[in-house]
């Protein structure tokens, strides 16, 4: 008897030869920026300098810029950071897990959403920094750094303390996997300018390849230490927003205080990540003209995580509502009722079906297979997890223990000039990126095409 | 020989003999001629930079200099850092508290209670607290003015007698006006000025008058006098619209009585009665234990209902009002032990009162008239036709003192327009306010922090002044000028009240010397002298009053009625320009900085207004006599249907920038009848507009949701069958069974070996009057930060009181227990940092800014704080303020906190305690200074801390002795003896301590954070507990 398994699919469509993949990545490094590329830029930047302005403003008024009050000590500082975080899962997870389970598939899309993840993390560290009161003190005194004051030290009771490490470590390593990765495709750019006779270019990229010579030896190094961070990575993933959800769960305030967050905060990280992967790779295809090497496939496939996490997340959100109700905890069930019916219960609602409706039209393969579908719903989940982190922070410190002190929280300018800040740097720096550095991974991408013999005439 | 000889020569020029040589043989330096002479070498040019560089780097760095002059000769008493004491006298108006002032490095910095007076008998006010604020105004006159030009006072003192005399020379009116004088010595020189000119009256008014009781006990008794009251020996008290926690005559006294019959033991098991019945929601009808809404056009007739019932004449006046009868039945029942007390200024309405008390036999049980009061002594009749003659041209010379009639008499606007023409006109007031605005004369007196004074509150009662501080400015004590204006040889106010001490009270028969004698009138602040029995008899006329009561009086009135009040912290509007009390929420609607009428729910959806939980309102038009003001509408659980409240003390013009402008003013609202009337009940209108405002609110959440971890109340019968009544006993969950949640930690739990720092906190004797609030924002600093900062949510105040209304919706209810009853039974919780053992915050922190110290408190560290904010989010509590701004030295705060924003405000800030900076939390400390201070005194004396010897700020300003702090180590404590602590002999020094007073409890238990102050139930001497949340 003999088993036959299915044709994979064709990861990579178009007949592509090495020659081509090299040709269609490099192009745009080398090619004069298109004036969509300077519109994007332009208004990025313009956004980036808003929210300097603002970022100033605070540095030097004080936190009472922002609506935080006595009760709401943290909104939409917090959310973001948050937010961000969890959009920087996706790229740790496409590079480490995927890569560890042998998905293929991922190799056209680990770039650009490891970069993704390096952007993300920095727009999340912000926020932890500038909501503090005195940052120019905080910048150092939460590092366990060796002083003269006798005992005083960091405190490693405090889980804001860990997010340090936990977000320190989470950047470290995304950023040498990322710029390992970038390495060999670097050194092709290089040859490509020395082909071409650009001796400036050769001479950057040369640097940025650290002279790369792509002899076996070096390959074999390449593969293994990719493949030690990828280990490295991997727990990673499920730390970081572990760590980031101990901020709430370890502290004493209903809603807050609920074990059922580590692991419905990774599940809405990835949630969110492959979300935030999917609107900027849509972008990325057609302004590039990579449809062949971004296919359908993986966005089908990437739809498919979505629907998972999703429900995850919607399973956690009826979860927590139901040990409310089955814990008999007053204040914790008050918390989840005000959270539905209270006065935040827009930004609830509005959680609810981006987030666990919303996926869920992914279905019909029509819809994730759709690219005008996968982009608008990409973006509305996006909105569903901004709204999370925004209900989860808000909605449970606004109307705590002590009634004499509930109150409403109203953002003002300066709240939403921190975030649009780091919109403007994230589009800034991934613009650039998007120029400079080849979106694609070459080297392995040129592992999975279909070699010549394979070539369809 | 001279061959031998050896000849050296300088050089080539001399053995050439060089002419050019021998010209400067001579010289033994030759000089070479300037070579180069190109300006400045470039070795110039680095010395000059270098220099100018170090120089100017230098003066960079180099601290501004600041004003610190050490003494030449140091006081003998005077310590740098040590503070004084000095006993005084708070006078404001017929205001008195007997006080403490704490002098630091010269400057009064607080000023507290004193404990030897049996006025006051250590209490006192919000306003009492914050007055030390206004010593520092700079709205104050710096000196003597004439027509508002600065001038010196040789000038002013000759310009004013001359035209004295000249007054006097015609036989012109010539008029003091004040309002009531309680100072003895000040009535001696105001006599020695009314000597001199023989055509002076003084005349008495205040802002609020009680002039129908002086006028009631005129008929009633032959004397026109206002008796003391005991409210301690009351068992029943009737309230008919007298706010006697709050407002009415001497609140500080009567909270202090009124506590002591509130306080329940096991061992004692009874408490005190009061009965309300009241138009708005005072802060004694927030305490009552059964409240009554009347209307104020039935007040009359509620006290005639309870005169019938009493005397069992068989007539009634009104039907229906709640409790009244039983209210009767109790009185009747407790004759000797019952007290009825009304607000009205009608004198009708008061003979009834006064026929009342005299039936049940409250004359020497509850009301002592044979001690009057000197309080509110004001005349309204004399007032009005002062105004008149005024208008009349019939004065030539007023002087007001230390008074402002034109803000704050009803006919204030007709009295500035007829100053004009009066030939002389002085305000001594301190500062440039309404009247003295529209005087000629400013001759401002000195602030009585800086003025030598006596008071004579009661009959033989006598306190003394002095000065805590050399005066600021070219301002000069009101009684010397009156001394001066008088031609007085001796003009020395101080030598003036001391011949007037020794001629009174000091008798060489004591064996004291006078020096001894007033040495120790002095240190004490008060005197006392035995009461001369005097016996007084009811012969008022009740028939006729009662007649009259019928005749004015209305059981229904379907128009709008307005019941115009004192607010509890601004009071009658003179510290309008001081923020502690701006900012000091109203006990009962937790507004700041804003002016409102209180309207019933139903009354403003009539109208259309829309007020909803963040304090947002539209203002509307208030119409009364004939007068129109504008204010926002704020409805108030509470409010009697049909009737509107409105403060005055508002709509200061003329006061400074901190209180100029907000509101309007009511006292043109009052209607002037043979006394002035606060109730208007005809030609009554409120009209809304369309203008939207936001009250600023400090709690926005009105009822406590049911949540009996944060208030556990019952009433007394189910108290007096169990002592545990109300208390709640929340229970976890461990793995097989329910356990008490401090049984189940992943903490050790702390050992405090020497001290172990508690309070306890009594709801039941707190009234919520927000003394305390006060005084902890000046002991510890506290920054002010005005309304639009209120409005954002971020008060700073340390301690806050929460009010909570009683909800009728049932505990299931969510939406339903948000609304307030229509008229709510009222809890009052003081809220500060709660201590916690196993405290949330600390955990939380990344950088140990706040920590636990080894006696219990949790310990917060400005310099170490980054201000993430975390612990404040995770206090149970919500008492951690955080710093949103610069508060101090930043003028976007000038207006709302000149304490930390000028120069002559930053006089009155402790110096033990920082001003924090911008970016960092900030808490209750339990005053960590005064306990620093009493451990390093015991020390100093090789001795153990005792009980008592440290008090925290809010508990020295408790009235009612509600707040407790002490070592809840030493059994000998009094918080040991009122919590009934047991220590267990295994582990004394544990955290987990016994508690056996039942009463006891910690607000959110079942979180297990442990906290170190417990409050104790709140009781109703109810006979039948509420049903709902």
């Amino acid at each position: 008897m003999q088993a036959t398994s299915s044709v994979r699919e064709i990861l990579v469509t178009g007949g592509k030869t090495v020659r081509d993949v090299s040709e269609d990545i490099s192009r745009q490094v080398e090619a004069k920026p298109s004036r969509l590329w300077w519109t994007a830029f332009g208004i990025s930047l313009i956004l980036l300098l808003f929210g300097v302005y603002c970022l100033a403003t605070v540095l030097w008024e004080g936190i009472g810029v922002w609506g935080l009050n006595k009760t709401v000590g943290w909104a939409w500082d917090i959310t973001n950071f948050v937010w961000w975080v969890g959009i920087g899962h996706a790229g740790t997870l496409i590079s480490a897990i995927l890569l560890l389970f042998r998905q293929k598939w991922r190799m056209s899309i680990n770039r650009a959403a490891e970069a993704m993840t390096i952007f993300a993390v920095i727009c999340a560290a912000t926020f932890p920094l500038v909501h503090m009161g005195r940052l120019w003190l905080g910048l150092y005194w939460v590092l366990p750094l060796p002083n003269t004051w006798g005992s005083l030290w960091a405190n490693f009771n405090s889980p804001l303390l860990w997010d340090v490490f936990a977000i320190t470590t989470y950047f470290t390593v995304s950023l040498v996997f990322w710029y390992m990765g970038l390495i060999p495709d670097f050194a092709v750019i290089r040859d490509r300018a020395v082909r071409m006779g650009n001796k400036t270019r050769a001479a950057v990229y040369n640097a940025l390849s650290f002279g790369w010579d792509g002899g076996a030896k070096t390959w074999m190094r390449y593969e293994s230490v990719a493949l030690i961070l990828a280990g490295l990575s991997t727990p990673l993933v499920l730390s970081v927003h572990t760590i980031v959800s101990f901020d709430f769960a370890t502290s004493v305030v209903p809603g807050w205080h609920t074990t059922i967050f580590p692991p419905y905060f990774v599940a809405g990280a990835i949630f969110s990540g492959f979300a935030m992967v999917l609107t900027l790779l849509i972008v990325t295809r057609k302004v590039f003209k990579l449809e062949d090497y971004i296919t359908i496939y993986h966005i089908e496939l990437m739809n498919i995580v979505i629907i998972i996490t999703g429900s995850i997340v919607g399973i956690a959100y009826i979860t927590e509502f139901f040990v409310a109700w089955y814990g008999m905890v007053p204040a914790e069930f008050y918390a989840f009722y005000n959270r539905a019916t209270g006065p935040y219960w827009w930004a609830y609602w509005s959680m609810m079906t981006c987030n666990v409706i919303s996926p869920q039209l992914f279905w019909f393969k029509k819809l994730r297979t759709n690219i005008a579908a996968t982009f608008i719903l990409s973006i509305v989940v996006n909105i569903g997890m901004w709204f999370e982190r925004f209900v989860i922070i808000v909605t449970s410190i606004h109307r705590d223990y002590l009634p004499s002190s509930w109150s409403m929280f109203y953002p003002t300018m300066y709240d939403v000039g921190e975030y649009i800040l780091t919109f403007g740097f994230f589009f800034t720096a991934f613009f650039l990126f998007a120029k400079f550095f080849p979106v694609i991974n070459m080297a392995e991408v040129k592992s999975i095409i279909k070699s010549t013999s394979e070539k369809k005439h | 020989m001279s061959n031998t000889n050896k000849k050296y020569w300088k050089g080539l020029p001399q053995l050439k003999n060089d002419p050019e040589y021998v010209k400067h043989a001579d010289k033994e330096f030759v000089d070479l001629g300037v070579q180069e002479d190109n300006g400045h070498s470039r070795r110039d040019f680095l010395k000059m930079m270098g220099f100018s560089v170090a120089a100017a780097s230098l003066a960079a760095c180099e601290a501004p200099i600041r004003k610190a002059i050490p003494y030449i000769n140091k006081p003998l008493d005077a310590d740098p850092g040590i503070p004084n004491y000095y006993a005084s006298t708070y006078l404001n108006g017929g205001d008195y508290c007997s006080i403490v002032v704490k002098v630091r490095d010269g400057r009064p910095i607080k000023v507290e209670g004193n404990n030897l007076s049996k006025v006051t008998l250590g209490g006192t006010s919000a306003q009492v607290e914050a007055s030390v604020l206004s010593l520092y105004d700079n709205y104050r006159l710096r000196g003597p003015r004439i027509a508002e030009k600065a001038s010196d006072w040789e000038t002013v003192d000759k310009e004013i007698i001359a035209k004295l005399n000249e007054i006097a020379g015609k036989g012109g009116q010539i008029r003091i006006v004040s309002n009531t004088v309680l100072s003895p010595s000040t009535k001696a020189a105001i006599d020695k000025f009314k000597a001199k000119y023989s055509t002076t009256r003084h005349i008495q008014y205040d802002a609020v008058s009680n002039y129908g009781i002086l006028k009631a006990n005129q008929e009633s008794f032959g004397t026109a006098m206002i008796p003391s009251y005991d409210f301690s020996q009351a068992k029943v008290i009737v309230s008919i619209g007298a706010d006697f926690l709050g407002t009415w005559l001497s609140p500080i006294e009567f909270s202090k009585q009124f506590a002591t019959n509130r306080q329940l033991t096991e061992e004692h098991r009874e408490m005190s009665r009061l009965y309300s019945f009241e138009s708005n929601l005072s802060l004694t009808g927030a305490n009552a234990d059964y409240r009554s809404m009347i209307k104020p056009s039935q007040e009359g007739l509620v006290v005639a209902q309870l005169y019938n019932i009493l005397s069992g004449n068989g007539e009634s006046s009104i039907d229906g009002i709640a409790h009244l009868e039983k209210a009767a039945a109790e009185l009747k029942s407790n004759q000797g032990k019952a007290l009825v007390v009304c607000g009205s200024n009608d004198k009708s309405v008061q003979i009834v009162v006064n026929a009342i008390n005299n039936l049940l036999g409250s004359y020497g049980t509850t009301i002592l008239p044979g001690t009057p009061v000197n309080f509110r002594q004001g005349n309204d009749e004399e007032m009005a036709a002062l105004v008149a003659d005024a208008q009349g041209g019939k004065v030539d010379g007023i002087i007001f003192y230390n008074c402002n009639p034109v803000y704050d008499h009803p006919k204030g606007a007709d009295l500035e327009k007829s100053l004009k023409s009066v030939a002389l006109t002085i305000s001594t007031s301190s500062t440039p306010d309404e009247t003295a605005s529209a005087v000629a004369y400013m001759t401002p007196d000195h602030h009585y922090l800086e003025s030598w004074n006596d008071a004579e509150p009661k009959a033989n009662s006598f306190s003394l002044s002095q000065p805590a501080i050399t005066p600021l400015f070219k301002t000069r004590q009101a009684q010397e000028s009156f001394l001066v204006w008088a031609g007085e040889a001796n003009t020395d106010y101080f030598e003036f009240v001391r011949e007037y001490w020794r001629n009174r009270f000091y008798s060489p028969a004591s064996g004291m010397d006078f020096q001894t004698f007033w040495d120790k009138c002095l240190y004490d602040g008060v005197l006392d002298l035995a009461n001369a029995p005097a016996s007084y008899t009811f012969s008022g006329n009740v028939e006729a009053a009662l007649a009259s009561i019928a005749s004015t009086a209305k059981a229904s009135n379907s128009g709008l009625e307005l019941v115009i009040y004192e607010s509890c912290g601004l009071g009658n509007g003179s510290q309008a320009n001081n923020p502690l009390l701006q900012e000091l929420p109203d006990p009962i609607t937790k507004a700041t900085w804003d002016h409102y009428i209180t309207i019933s729910l139903k009354d403003a959806t009539e109208l259309g207004i829309e007020n909803d939980a963040e304090g947002r309102t539209q203002l509307v038009n208030l119409t009364a006599n004939g007068k129109t003001i504008s204010v926002a509408a704020l409805v108030q659980p509470g409010q009697a249907p049909g009737t509107v409240g409105v403060a005055v003390g508002y709509g200061r013009t003329k006061v400074g920038r901190v209180g100029e402008n907000i509101g309007a003013n009511a006292y043109p609202l009052v209607s002037v009848g043979e006394t002035l009337n606060y109730s208007i009940t005809s030609g009554v209108t409120v009209e809304k507009t369309n203008e939207s405002f936001q009250i600023a609110q400090t709690q926005i959440h009105q009822t406590y949701m049911g949540r009996h971890s944060v208030i556990q109340e019952s009433v007394l019968s189910e108290y007096q069958k169990d002592p545990l009544a109300g208390r709640e006993f929340p229970k976890i969950t461990d793995w097989d069974k329910k356990v008490d949640p401090g049984a189940l930690s992943l903490w050790k739990g702390h050992e405090y070996k020497n001290h172990y720092w508690g309070m306890a906190i009594d709801l039941n004797t707190c009234t919520g009057c927000g003394a305390c609030v006060v005084a902890c924002n000046v002991e510890n600093n506290v920054a002010l930060v005005g309304k639009q900062e209120v409005i954002n949510r971020r008060e700073m105040h340390w301690l806050r009181i929460d009010r909570y209304y009683s909800s009728d919706a049932d505990v299931e209810d969510y939406k339903g227990m948000e609304q307030a009853s229509e008229n709510p039974e009222v809890v009052f919780q003081p809220m500060l940092c709660q201590h916690c053992n196993n405290a949330p915050c600390e955990t939380v922190c990344p950088v140990a800014a706040t920590t636990h110290s080894t006696e219990g408190l949790n310990q917060m560290t400005y310099n170490r704080c980054i201000g993430t904010r975390y612990c404040a989010n995770n206090c149970p509590y919500k008492v951690r303020r955080f710093n949103w701004f610069k508060y101090h030295d930043n003028q976007q705060f000038y207006t709302s906190n000149p304490a930390m924003n000028t120069d002559l405000g930053r006089m009155v800030l402790n110096p033990d305690v920082t001003v924090r900076s911008r970016g960092v939390m900030e808490k209750c400390s339990f005053c960590v200074q005064r306990i620093q201070v009493g451990k390093l005194n015991a020390k100093k004396e090789r001795r153990t801390l005792q009980d008592g010897e440290v008090v925290t700020a809010c508990q020295a300003a408790c009235t009612t002795g509600a707040i407790v702090f002490g070592d809840m180590n030493n059994p000998e404590s009094r918080i040991s003896k009122l919590l009934k602590i047991e220590s267990d002999p295994e582990r004394p020094y544990s955290i987990d301590k016994k508690i056996g007073n039942p009463r006891a409890y910690r607000v959110l238990e079942e979180i297990g954070v442990k906290p170190n102050i417990f409050y104790l139930t709140k009781i109703r001497n109810k006979d039948k507990a509420k049903e709902n949340a």
